[in-house]
């Protein structure tokens, strides 16, 4: 995958999404752009409208209005498994695992290989052991293991890799690192990195800016439901990162101060 | 089950560790907290020790087949229960279910003259119908399947006394309904059964190993699968040998032998739900919705139907418990599947190592739960004839099964199973 073209066509496009709950107006015309091989950190303070962002992508929401693209075609997303077809997973901050079944049971829970009414087992713990190594995930002693057994990283790790077993094209991961330690945030956040340089688009909310300056490669800040600025992390300091999250602008970026924007 | 003791924490046993490794690793399982059927089937080792000491009758042969038939009902009611208790949710209604369903039986067979295939089938529809029932007002409704089910255990018993009429009883005279519960194979028939059961587990076990090597995914070690083939092969030879034995008191007047035909209709069962739940795609889907219903949603399970159908099954292997009651009994009374029916089954399934907080059990448990049951039910009685005492022990053994299940339940969360 070359990264001059990449970063040239977005995967995902969002232009002026709008969503609102009853009288409460969340997203306003924010606009996003996702490209393969990249991380894009969306961040924002709480009830920004990060979470309700990609519920819409996800197709658990859908938007009041604006347009969604997808490998440039526009596309209407109102359920999960439009979401899922077209090649988007999410990874949810609570994990959403199955702590009585193994490793291989959760990857493939819900959309099991069968051979007629037979559970194909031998072919799901091939590809899963196939797709935990594609990820480099060492730390697994078996592929049978229930996922009660697991650490925290390690079910993080089988969230993950739950999102990648579909050829997906992109992956969303609300605070993937909010419950771990650190050698266990390390591992995700390696893992994180892996996938976009294997290709795939990767949209990763975060509150930890030292995270975010870790493995993104672009910063995208909502601010009150606006789209605050998104912009390559490289020209961004950290500083600079809070200022986008808790006042909306930082110097030349972001939105205008509001006085200027009554005058004009 | 000290774990002050700090050794290092047990190896990843190698799959090829033989017989030695794959004890290590059962040890280590149960030091886990994930017991299985280990607690019942001591249970039922202590039990036949004690009441074979205690209580002479109890260990001639005809009390042995006797004890088969008498525990089938429980047993089939308890298979029924696992669907449900995999859920985590409980069906109190099912020993009344079991009832009402053969009333239904009776009424179609012996009262309007059908022949009994009708019969039955009007009996599995009955108990359809009330776990469809209780599957939409649990799963759509969303009322606690506790409360639910106490209603329908209520309405049922009113129901039953209603078909059958205050005082009144129904009598079974079908030779094929009575057959299923009181008789036996002829003894070559019972060799050929566990042939088929000896063979047929061997076949799937060695094949199972032959598609993971094949595959190249780790399989266990030849002496363990060869230990496990064996071992079941012998057991069923010894039980199969003993029930071929001539058991009647006056064998000239009135042969009896044989292994008794419950017991190959037991195992059909047993064999069709265990597949069901382990190798469909619906099983995992049910253990998925007892572990975490809302991780089943999100991967787009529809976790309402699982739950109805759960329900439906349950009911209708209830309704078969209540074929095999009124069997037994050559009636059906407004008393079939009442008393302690319900909590029998319940504590079979329990005690054969089905929590109570869900996703956890196999059908298997429900008969040797069934069995500990059965074993305490037929030897009480040659000790004490109180039923007061019998009540309290058998209260006391599903407490007992209840606290196991909870402490394994502790035991796994702390050491992260
Ligand atoms: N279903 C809903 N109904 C009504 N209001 C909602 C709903 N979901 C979200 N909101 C509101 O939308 C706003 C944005 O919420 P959202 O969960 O998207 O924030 P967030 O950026 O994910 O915050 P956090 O960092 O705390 O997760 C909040 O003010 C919230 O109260
Ligand atoms: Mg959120």
């Amino acid at each position: 995958m070359s990264t001059s073209t990449s970063s040239t066509t977005p995967l995902l496009s969002l232009r002026g999404i709008n969503k609102s709950f009853g009288a409460v107006h969340v997203l306003k015309g924010v606009d996003l752009d996702v490209w393969p091989g990249k991380v894009t950190a969306l961040v924002g303070d709480n009830g920004a409208g990060k979470s309700t962002l990609i519920k819409g992508i996800a197709g658990i929401y859908s938007f009041d209005s604006g347009s969604y693209s997808f490998e440039g075609q526009q596309v209407e997303v109102t359920n999960p498994k439009q979401a899922n077809a077209l090649g988007i997973e999410v990874v949810y901050q609570d994990l959403a695992l199955c702590d009585n079944l193994d490793v291989v049971q959760n990857l493939y829970l819900g959309r099991e290989a069968t051979s007629g009414v037979i559970l194909d087992e031998t072919t799901m713990e091939r590809k899963a052991t196939e797709t935990l190594k594609g990820l480099s995930v060492r730390t697994l002693k078996s592929v049978r293991m229930k996922v009660s057994s697991l650490s925290g990283g390690q079910r993080q790790t089988v969230a993950i890799a739950r999102a990648v077993l579909w050829n997906s094209k992109l992956v969303i991961l609300d605070e993937p690192t909010a419950a771990l330690g650190v050698a266990q945030t390390e591992q995700v956040l390696q893992l994180v990195r892996r996938l976009a340089d294997a290709g795939l688009a990767v949209i990763l909310i975060s509150h930890n800016m030292n995270d975010v300056i870790r493995v993104a490669d672009n910063v995208a800040a909502l601010y009150l439901g606006q789209m605050a600025a998104q912009v390559p992390s490289e020209s961004l300091s950290h500083g600079q990162i809070v200022e986008l999250i808790t006042a909306g602008r930082s110097g030349d970026l972001g939105l205008k101060a509001p006085d200027k924007e009554v005058v004009a | 089950m000290t774990t002050s003791t700090a050794t290092p924490a047990p190896e990843v046993i190698e799959e090829g560790g033989g017989i030695g490794g794959a004890l290590r690793d059962y040890v280590a399982r149960l030091r886990g907290g994930d017991t299985g059927s280990l607690p019942a089937v001591l249970g039922f080792i202590v039990l036949v020790i004690f009441f074979s000491a205690t209580a002479e009758p109890f260990t001639s042969k005809l009390n042995w087949a006797n004890l088969l038939n008498q525990s089938a009902a429980y047993i089939f009611i308890a298979m029924g229960l696992v669907f449900v208790l995999l859920l985590g949710e409980i069906d109190l209604s099912a020993g009344y279910t079991a009832g009402t369903s053969a009333a239904m039986m009776g009424v179609v067979m012996t009262q309007k003259g059908f022949a009994w295939p009708i019969a039955v089938l009007a009996c599995l529809v009955t108990g359809a119908v009330i776990g469809l029932t209780i599957g939409i007002l649990v799963a759509r409704l969303g009322i606690p399947s506790f409360v639910v089910t106490l209603a329908y255990f209520l309405g049922l018993q009113g129901v039953l006394l209603l078909v059958i009429g205050e005082g009144g009883t129904i009598a079974i005279r079908d030779k094929t309904i009575l057959a299923i519960n009181n008789n036996n194979m002829s003894t070559w028939m019972g060799w050929v059964f566990f042939l088929v059961v000896a063979g047929g587990y061997a076949a799937v076990t060695f094949g199972q190993q032959a598609r993971r090597r094949a595959a190249g995914l780790p399989t266990a070690a030849t002496s363990v699968v060869l230990a496990k083939v064996g071992g079941l092969a012998l057991l069923l030879a010894i039980v199969t040998f003993f029930l071929n034995q001539e058991r009647s008191v006056n064998p000239v007047l009135n042969s009896l032998k044989g292994v008794p035909i419950i017991v190959p209709v037991t195992a059909l069962f047993v064999v069709g739900l265990t597949f069901v739940l382990t190798r469909t795609s619906f099983g995992r889907h049910v253990y998925a919705v007892g572990g975490n219903a809302e991780a089943a949603r999100r991967a787009g399970i529809n976790v309402g139907n699982i739950k109805i159908a759960c329900f439906v099954i349950g009911s209708v292997l209830a309704a078969i418990g209540g074929i095999l009651i009124a069997s037994r009994d050559n009636s059906v009374s407004p008393t079939s599947g009442g008393s302690s029916t319900l909590l029998l089954s319940v504590a079979a399934a329990v005690i054969g190592g089905t929590s109570l907080f869900g996703g956890k059990g196999r059908i298997i448990d429900a008969v040797i739960g069934g069995l500990v049951i059965g074993v305490i039910y037929n030897g009480l009685p040659f000790i004490t004839q109180q039923a007061g005492i019998q009540f309290v022990v058998t209260a006391g053994v599903l407490l007992l099964a209840a606290s196991v299940d909870a402490i394994a339940r502790r035991r796994a969360s702390a050491t992260g199973r």
